[in-house]
C-alpha cells in the first residue's frame, strides 16, 4: 500500500488513515451498484414503453389509426375502436379537474393564508392528507352506495326540466359520468391542494407584507399578489392533478358504467381507457388482449406526456422562485 | 410662510390633505364587503371539502363496523348464496404481496437515492433518473399491471402473488427513491465533510454517517410507499387475480383485500356487500396504520 496516493499525507498509525485496499474495492463496488440502481430507473421506463409497445404491435399493424377513431368494441367481429374511451377519459378528467382543482386551490389558500390558527390548520391538513390515503376501491364502493343515490334525484330532475340541454340529455339510472367525475374530483383534490400549498408557501413573505403595507385587503393580497406569483406552481398542480385523473382506474371502473358510447350527457354511462383495461383484460382472449395492449399504449402516451409537462413546469417555476440558475 | 420658517427654524407643514385616512372597517366600502364574502366562501368550500372524508369514514364504521368479528379474519370468502364467511386469505395475500413489493423496492430505491443524493446529484444520469422517478409517481397503476402481465405473467404462464408483488413494487419505487433522497439531502454537509476529512471513503461516509442519520426519513418514505401500495387494486387485477383459498405458494393466484372489495361490490347479495364494507374498513385501517407509522418514525433528528 506504500504506493497509495494518500500514503504520504496520512502515514500508518495516524488518527486518520488512507483507505486500505479492500476498502477501496468495496467503495468502488458500492458506488457502481448505486450507479446501476439509478440507471435502472431509466432502463425500467424504457423497458415499460418498449414492452407495452411491443405487445401492442400486432394490433397496431391490424387496426392502424382506425383504432383511435373507431367507436365499436366487438370481439366477435374483431372490430375495436377506443374513441369513446379516449373521449370519456378526457371528459371525466376535465370535469374532475374543474371541480377538484377549484376546491383544491381554495383549500390550499385557506390553509396557507392565515385563516386558521396553526393547530387547526395542522388538523385540516391531516384531513386532506387522509383523503389521499383512502384506497381507490373504497372510494368506488362509497360512490356506488352513497354518491349515486345522493345525486340521482337532482340529476333526474335536471333531466326532466332541462333535458333539451345535451349535458342533461339522459336520466341517471345508476353508474354514469357525473358520479365518476365527482369521486374523481375528490381523489384529485389532495394532489392539487398539496402542490398548490407548496407553491403558495414559496412566495417570499416580503411580497405579501408589501401588498398589505399598501393597504390591500386580505383577499386583494391573495387574488392579486399571492395567486399570480404562485401561478406557475398552481398551474403545474393542475396539470399533475389532471395526470392523476387520467390514469385513475378502480373507482372509475366501478362508477362510470363501462358503456362504449360517445356522449355529452353527464348522466349517461361512459368508458375511460383505464376502466376499459380493468373491465375487459381479466376475461380477454388473445385477440382482445392485443387490442387492449394498444389501448394501454395510448393511455401510457397520454399520461407520460401530461406528467412530463407538469413536472417540467414545476421544476422550472421552482427554479425561478428560489432564484437558482 | 418661508419667512416664518426662516425665523423660527421650523419646517413648514405639509400642504394638501393631511387628515388621517379612515382605517376603520366600513360596510359601505365595497372592498371590505367583498373581503368578508370571500372569506365566508372559503370557509364554506373548505368545510365542504371535508365532507367526503367524514362520509367515507362514517360509512366504513357503520356498515363495516357492524360486521366486524373474529371470523372475518379466519374464514374464507363465501360463495353466492352462503351466509357468513370472512376474508382471512385476502388479508394474508395483501400483506404478502406488499411484503414482496417492499423487499424489491427498498434496496433498489435506497441505492438509487444514494446515487441521486450523494454520488451524482448533478450528473446527467442523476438528473434524468430524478426526473423519471417524478414522472413515475404519476404512472397509472393499471399500466403497472399491464406491464407485469406482459413480462411476468406471460413468462410464468400463471397469475401469481409474485407477479402482484412485482407490479406493486413498480408503484412503490418512486416514493421510496424521492423521499429517501430528500432525507439524505437533509443530512448536514458538515457531517459528510467531516467523515471524508478523516479519510473515509465515500462508501464509508454513506454507511456510517448519511444512512444512519437519514434513517427516520427513509423509513417515512418506505411507510408512505407501503401505505400507497397496500390499497392498490388495479395492478393486481390481472397479475395476482383472486383466489378463494388460503395462500400456499407465491406462484399461485392470490387473493387481496382490494380485489375482494371490487368483486363483491358488484354482487347482488347482501352478505357480500356487507363483507365488502368490512374489508374496506380493514384495508383503510391497514393503510392508516402505515401512514401513522410514517409520521411517528419519521421525525427528523436534525
Amino acid at each position: 500500500m506504500s504506493d497509495h496516493p494518500f500514503a504520504l499525507a496520512a502515514p500508518r498509525g495516524a488518527v486518520s488513515q488512507a483507505p486500505s485496499g479492500p476498502e477501496y474495492i468495496v467503495d468502488r463496488g458500492f458506488r457502481a451498484l448505486a450507479w446501476f440502481a439509478a440507471a435502472l430507473i431509466l432502463v425500467l421506463v424504457a423497458y415499460i414503453v418498449w414492452k407495452i409497445g411491443g405487445q401492442a404491435m400486432p394490433a397496431i399493424r391490424d387496426y392502424h389509426l382506425d383504432f383511435l377513431t373507431g367507436s365499436s368494441w366487438n370481439v366477435q367481429e374483431k372490430r375495436f375502436g377506443i374513441l369513446p374511451a379516449i373521449w370519456g377519459t378526457l371528459y371525466s378528467s376535465l370535469l374532475a379537474l374543474t371541480l377538484g382543482g377549484f376546491f383544491g386551490l381554495t383549500v390550499a389558500i385557506f390553509l396557507t393564508q392565515g385563516f386558521l390558527p396553526a393547530r387547526l390548520a395542522f388538523l385540516f391538513r391531516l384531513i386532506v392528507e387522509m383523503l389521499a390515503a383512502i384506497p381507490s376501491v373504497v372510494f368506488g364502493l362509497w360512490g356506488i352506495f352513497v354518491v349515486i343515490p345522493a345525486i340521482r334525484p337532482a340529476a333526474n330532475w335536471l333531466n326532466e326540466t332541462l333535458g333539451f340541454i345535451p349535458f342533461f340529455g339522459t336520466s341517471l339510472s345508476g353508474p354514469g359520468l357525473l358520479p365518476a367525475a365527482i369521486v374523481l374530483a375528490i381523489m384529485v383534490l389532495p394532489t392539487v391542494a398539496a402542490i398548490s400549498q407548496d407553491a403558495l408557501n414559496a412566495v417570499p413573505y416580503r411580497t405579501k407584507e408589501a401588498a398589505f403595507g399598501m393597504g390591500a385587503t386580505k383577499w386583494e393580497v391573495i387574488l392579486k399578489v399571492m395567486v399570480p406569483t404562485a401561478a406557475g406552481g398552481i398551474f403545474s398542480a393542475m396539470v399533475l392533478g389532471f395526470g392523476r385523473a387520467l390514469g385513475e382506474t378502480m373507482a372509475l371502473a366501478m362508477l362510470i358504467g363501462n358503456s362504449n358510447q360517445l356522449t355529452l350527457s353527464l348522466f349517461a354511462p361512459a368508458e375511460t381507457l383505464a376502466a376499459l383495461l380493468a373491465s375487459h383484460f381479466p376475461e380477454a382472449g388473445p385477440v382482445e388482449v392485443e387490442a387492449l395492449m394498444y389501448a394501454a399504449l395510448v393511455l401510457l402516451a397520454i399520461t407520460l406526456l401530461v406528467n412530463i409537462a407538469g413536472i417540467g413546469l414545476l421544476t422550472i417555476t421552482q427554479r425561478k422562485i428560489s432564484g437558482k440558475a | 410662510m418661508t419667512d416664518l420658517a426662516a425665523q423660527t427654524g421650523r419646517v413648514p407643514p405639509i400642504s394638501g390633505d393631511t387628515s388621517t385616512p379612515d382605517l376603520a372597517h366600513s360596510w359601505s366600502d365595497g372592498r371590505a364587503v367583498a373581503n368578508v364574502l370571500l372569506t365566508g366562501g372559503a370557509w364554506l368550500i373548505a368545510l365542504l371539502a371535508a365532507v367526503p372524508l367524514v362520509s367515507v369514514l362514517y360509512m366504513l364504521i357503520v356498515e363495516g363496523g357492524s360486521r366486524l368479528s373474529l371470523e372475518l379474519l379466519t374464514d374464507l370468502p363465501p360463495a353466492g348464496f352462503e351466509t357468513g364467511g370472512g376474508f382471512g386469505n385476502a388479508i394474508v395475500g395483501t400483506l404478502v404481496m406488499v411484503g414482496i413489493a417492499a423487499a424489491i423496492s427498498i434496496p433498489f430505491g435506497v441505492l438509487a437515492a444514494v446515487y441521486l443524493s450523494e454520488l451524482g446529484p448533478d450528473a446527467r444520469l442523476g438528473r434524468a433518473a430524478r426526473f423519471l422517478s417524478k414522472v413515475l409517481t404519476g404512472f397509472p397503476s393499471i399500466l403497472a399491471g399491464v406491464f407485469v402481465y406482459a413480462v411476468v405473467v406471460l413468462a410464468m404462464g400463471t397469475y401469481s402473488a409474485l407477479a402482484g408483488g412485482i407490479a406493486l413494487s413498480l408503484l412503490m419505487l418512486p416514493t421510496v427513491i424521492l423521499t429517501a433522497e430528500e432525507a439524505m439531502k437533509m443530512v448536514p454537509r458538515k457531517m459528510k465533510d467531516a467523515a471524508l476529512g478523516i479519510g473515509c471513503t465515500q462508501t464509508q461516509m454513506i454507511w456510517k454517517v448519511v444512512l444512519p442519520t437519514a434513517l427516520p426519513g427513509i423509513v417515512t418514505g418506505v411507510m408512505l410507499g407501503v401505505a400507497r401500495v397496500a390499497g392498490e387494486s388495479a395492478p393486481l387485477l390481472f397479475t395476482a387475480l383472486f383466489s378463494n383459498y388460503w395462500l400456499s405458494r407465491v406462484s399461485e393466484p392470490t387473493a387481496s383485500l382490494s380485489i375482494l372489495i371490487f368483486n363483491f361490490s358488484s354482487m347482488p347479495f347482501e352478505n357480500q356487500i356487507q363483507l365488502a364494507w368490512a374489508a374496506s374498513l380493514v384495508l383503510v385501517l391497514i393503510v392508516l396504520v402505515f401512514n401513522l407509522l410514517s409520521r411517528l418514525l419519521g421525525r427528523p433528528k436534525y
